[in-house]
């Protein structure tokens, strides 16, 4: 349970306050409702180089770290399709600090020259880091396009391809701090040894005065229904075979998604679950296999990805996959199967809870859902799920016209 | 609307000033086995970490005491790898299992109202495990697989690679785990170690979360019993270290697009008079954000998406690194970078106020990392499992709260010479 007191400024920003006298810390997390899905399609993974951007100086300090540091502070950010999250905690006494940081630059960035530069090459290293230079690392920059022909989510956060981070410029930089980085385009949440009037005041002080967004934002692309099955193939010099299957399923928003979310945990989470156990215990056929819903915002996809043991044909682990999904969608749920992933699901919520910066991040997702209560109330939509409308789900996903499949090949095996 | 906030003036700072550890409160099962209690928390939850120093190492079978570790849960007479493991699920709670050189240990996250029920089958794992032949040939089958795709990753092979050059490849510091290591497993090895390791007398509970009398209790039912007892494993016995020589070393990786790096030598355990005062000298260096490292190689030149330091004690020895990975084009610029920043804090006293920044950012990470009933588990397992108590958190505060920038640049003299250094480099010719 996370109690909250909440206050809308007259400028649209939303601030969330959770007091918990029990910590001597506090965490500020700062939710910009802007992720991939907002880029345009010429000018990728600008969301993210835009994160960086966030920390190359604003207005009136030029630098965010160190202040922040001098402070007892310590920070971080993250971007997805959907959503760009930043976060700070501090000792409690120095929460003004945050307040400072955080207003100033929402009120402007410096747009630095230098630091524009300097962070297109970090991305660009990041890039090659996480996805060119690992093995299976660009799974998702051909997999994406393959699931998605309209919908923004076909590119990564990272980008579609390089030149499109090496290519922006400042002007681009401005353009998109001015569409999306506005006090009626983010929510503010304050956790921690804090007291809620005192925060109001202080948000009403440091971010009030900031103007709201003048652009008036436009409809995602909605992905028209899949109608026949997708495959693409690669080969890269990777040492096992491995396959990717993505089916279209709901948004985190829809009601169907807590059926969805436990159809993949009876699948395949933990080492009771059943792809785990029939497919790499018992079977032998994979090294590893994963099973999980993307959670995104529009409507995402359900994903199933395994690393074949060597020597396996990829035809009979397709084979025994389908062999899995057909119990799924004709056999038997047993209740007593749906009752272990919904324990799982409420302990996990609870383990959640333990840290502060976790809770004030459950209350910012939760207002983007729509509703701040769903942090505390979430547990019995997936307490309400049956077997039936886990099964329905299942029906509805595993059809072939609906799949799209990556076959990620080992150039050094012959199969 | 107001706007008349100063925005030109950073808000004012108030000093970290008290800083209270909770200590871990000491109790005693029937069987001897110490249980350390952290109780702290709102959530009704707690965590149950069983500790095994490692028995003594053989090179010839590097993996027994891990393999042994991993594959508890594998089976016993009475249930299946697939009964335990739902045994487990179906109260939501978690098994893990962790492994060092060092130590071993086993870990059950529980929310307190399953506790008894899953404390049983935690019981059962622990002394009657039988490592089934099938399920030991799935550990192997998948295990070399992970190896294989492990070794295509350049920073892999600097992590390994780096430990086998500064520790030799006999000792379990340094030891890199084969595919052929893994081949060698045997099922009665295993059953063996697992005889003379898991036994109340090498056992060592630490509880956190919520932890009530009724916890103890339980605990004290489930684990307390003398059955377990058997004393004839024998303690560690030290193997000696082998370092490489040289001071410069390169491994090739055919088509990788950056370079690993990683830079560092030997230094020291947590006992260490120096170690508080490395702390701070390394982070300052490396350890965070706005480190030296940071701001020049990434913040400034852009070469890399991160790059940090560390010194890492463990319970014989420790050693410090420098890990980056760089576009391969500019991995030579990086390294002179590197070397720069160090002869740096040697020759020049760093000024008062990045000391004072460092000092405070330190401060108040000390204060996160006591922040849930785990964290402070952690902090206790690190200070225990080095043989100290808690006045050795009162030492690092202090040093913490007093060093002066001639201490600093006196500690980069003595440990930051660049012939001093190992260096290695995992990427493309």
């Amino acid at each position: 349970m996370i109690p909250y007191k909440t206050k809308t400024l007259a400028n649209g920003l939303k601030v969330i306050v959770h007091e918990d006298p029990s910590t001597p810390l506090a965490t500020m997390n700062i939710l910009y409702k802007v992720g991939a899905r907002d880029e345009s399609p010429d000018k990728t993974g600008f969301a993210h180089l835009f994160e960086h951007l966030m920390f190359g100086g604003s207005a009136n300090i030029p630098d965010y770290d160190e202040p922040l540091q001098m402070a007892g502070g310590d920070n971080n950010a993250w971007t997805n399709n959907d959503v760009t999250n930043y976060y700070l905690t501090l000792p409690a006494d120095n929460i003004e600090t945050g307040f400072w940081l955080e207003s100033d630059r929402m009120l402007n960035l410096a747009f630095s020259k230098k630091s524009l530069e300097v962070q297109r090459n970090v991305v660009i290293e990041e890039f090659k880091q996480r996805y060119l230079n690992q093995p299976y690392g660009d799974v998702w920059l051909h997999l994406r396009p393959l699931a998605y022909k309209v919908h923004p989510y076909q590119w990564a956060t990272i980008g579609k391809e390089i030149s499109h981070v090496e290519n922006a410029t400042i002007e681009d930089v401005k353009d998109f701090f001015n569409r999306f980085y506005c006090p009626d385009n983010a929510s503010l949440v304050v956790a921690g040894n804090v007291k809620a009037d005192k925060i109001f005041s202080l948000a009403e002080e440091w971010f009030g005065g900031i103007q709201r967004s003048v652009v008036k934002r436009s409809p995602y692309p909605v992905e028209p229904p899949q109608t026949e099955k997708r495959e693409l193939t690669v080969e890269r010099d990777i040492p096992f075979d491995s396959i990717y299957r993505a089916y279209h399923t709901c948004s985190r928003l829809d009601k169907e998604f807590y059926a969805v979310d436990l159809l993949t945990d009876i699948m395949n989470r933990g080492r009771s679950s059943r792809l785990f156990h029939a497919l790499v215990k018992e079977k032998n056929l994979f090294s590893e296999i994963n099973t999980y819903t993307t959670s995104d915002f529009d409507k995402g996809l359900l994903v199933i990805e395994g690393k074949l043991i060597k020597g396996v044909k990829m035809k009979d682990a397709e084979a025994a996959i389908d062999e899995e999904l057909a119990r799924l969608c004709n056999g038997e749920i047993n209740d007593e199967e749906v009752e272990k992933v919904i324990n799982k699901v409420e302990s996990t919520m609870e383990f959640s809870e333990m840290d502060l910066a976790d809770r004030a991040l459950n209350l910012a997702i939760a207002d983007y859902m729509g509703d701040i209560n769903l942090a505390n109330t979430e547990i019995e939509l997936y307490q309400a799920v049956k077997a039936k409308d886990i099964q329905e789900q299942a029906r509805q996903i595993f059809r072939e016209s609906n799949c799209s499949v990556l076959y990620y090949l080992s150039k050094t095996q012959s199969n | 609307m107001q706007n008349i906030v100063d925005r030109s003036t950073p808000p004012s700072l108030k000093p970290i000033e008290k800083i209270i550890i909770p200590h871990a409160e000491k109790h005693m099962l029937d069987n001897g086995i110490p249980v350390y209690v952290i109780n702290a928390g709102l959530q009704n939850l707690v965590k149950v970490d069983l500790i095994f120093g490692n028995l003594s190492y053989d090179p010839s079978q590097p993996l027994l005491s891990s393999a042994t570790n991993r594959m508890l849960a594998e089976g016993t007479a009475r249930h299946s790898a697939l009964e335990l493991a739902d045994l487990i699920d179906y109260y939501g709670s978690f098994y893990g299992t962790e492994e060092s050189a060092d130590h071993c240990s086993v870990n059950l996250y529980s929310l307190n109202k399953h506790l008894d029920k899953t404390l049983p089958t935690l019981r059962e794992i622990l002394t009657e495990a039988i490592f089934p032949d099938s399920d030991l040939a799935t550990f192997i089958l998948n295990n070399t697989q992970r190896i294989a795709v492990e070794n295509e990753k350049v920073n892999s092979i600097a992590r390994k690679k780096f430990n086998e050059i500064l520790f030799g490849p006999k000792h379990p510091y340094g030891h890199i785990m084969t595919a052929d290591d893994y081949s060698a497993i045997q099922r009665s090895a295993l059953k063996d170690y697992h005889v003379r390791q898991y036994v109340s007398e090498h056992c060592t509970i630490i509880l956190s979360g919520k932890v009530t009398d009724e916890t103890i209790k339980l605990i004290n039912k489930h684990l307390g019993d003398k059955n377990w007892s058997r004393s004839n494993g024998q303690a560690a016995a030290g193997v000696p270290l082998s370092s490489a020589s040289g001071r410069i070393h390169r491994v090739e990786k055919e088509g990788a697009i950056q370079s690993a790096i990683r830079i560092g030598k030997k230094m020291f355990t947590r006992s260490h008079a120096d170690y508080p005062g490395m702390a701070v000298l390394n982070t300052l260096f490396g350890g965070y954000f706005g480190s030296r490292l940071m701001s020049n190689i990434r913040e400034d030149k852009g070469y890399t998406y991160g790059i940090g330091s560390a010194v890492v004690p463990m319970k014989d020895h420790g050693y410090f690194f420098i890990s980056t990975e760089v576009g391969s084009d500019v991995t030579e610029a990086a390294l002179t970078e590197i070397y720069k920043e160090m002869i740096d804090l040697r020759e020049t006293t760093v000024e008062k106020e990045e000391l004072e920044t460092v000092r405070n950012y330190m401060l108040g990470s000390f204060i996160k990392s006591l922040e849930t009933a785990f964290h402070l588990s952690d902090r206790f397992k690190s200070m225990h499992l080095s043989g100290l108590e808690y006045d050795y958190y009162d030492r690092y505060l202090a040093k913490l709260r007093s060093i002066q920038p001639d201490e600093i640049q006196a500690l980069a003299r003595k440990y930051f010479d660049p012939e001093s250094m190992t260096e290695l480099v995992v990427g493309p010719k």
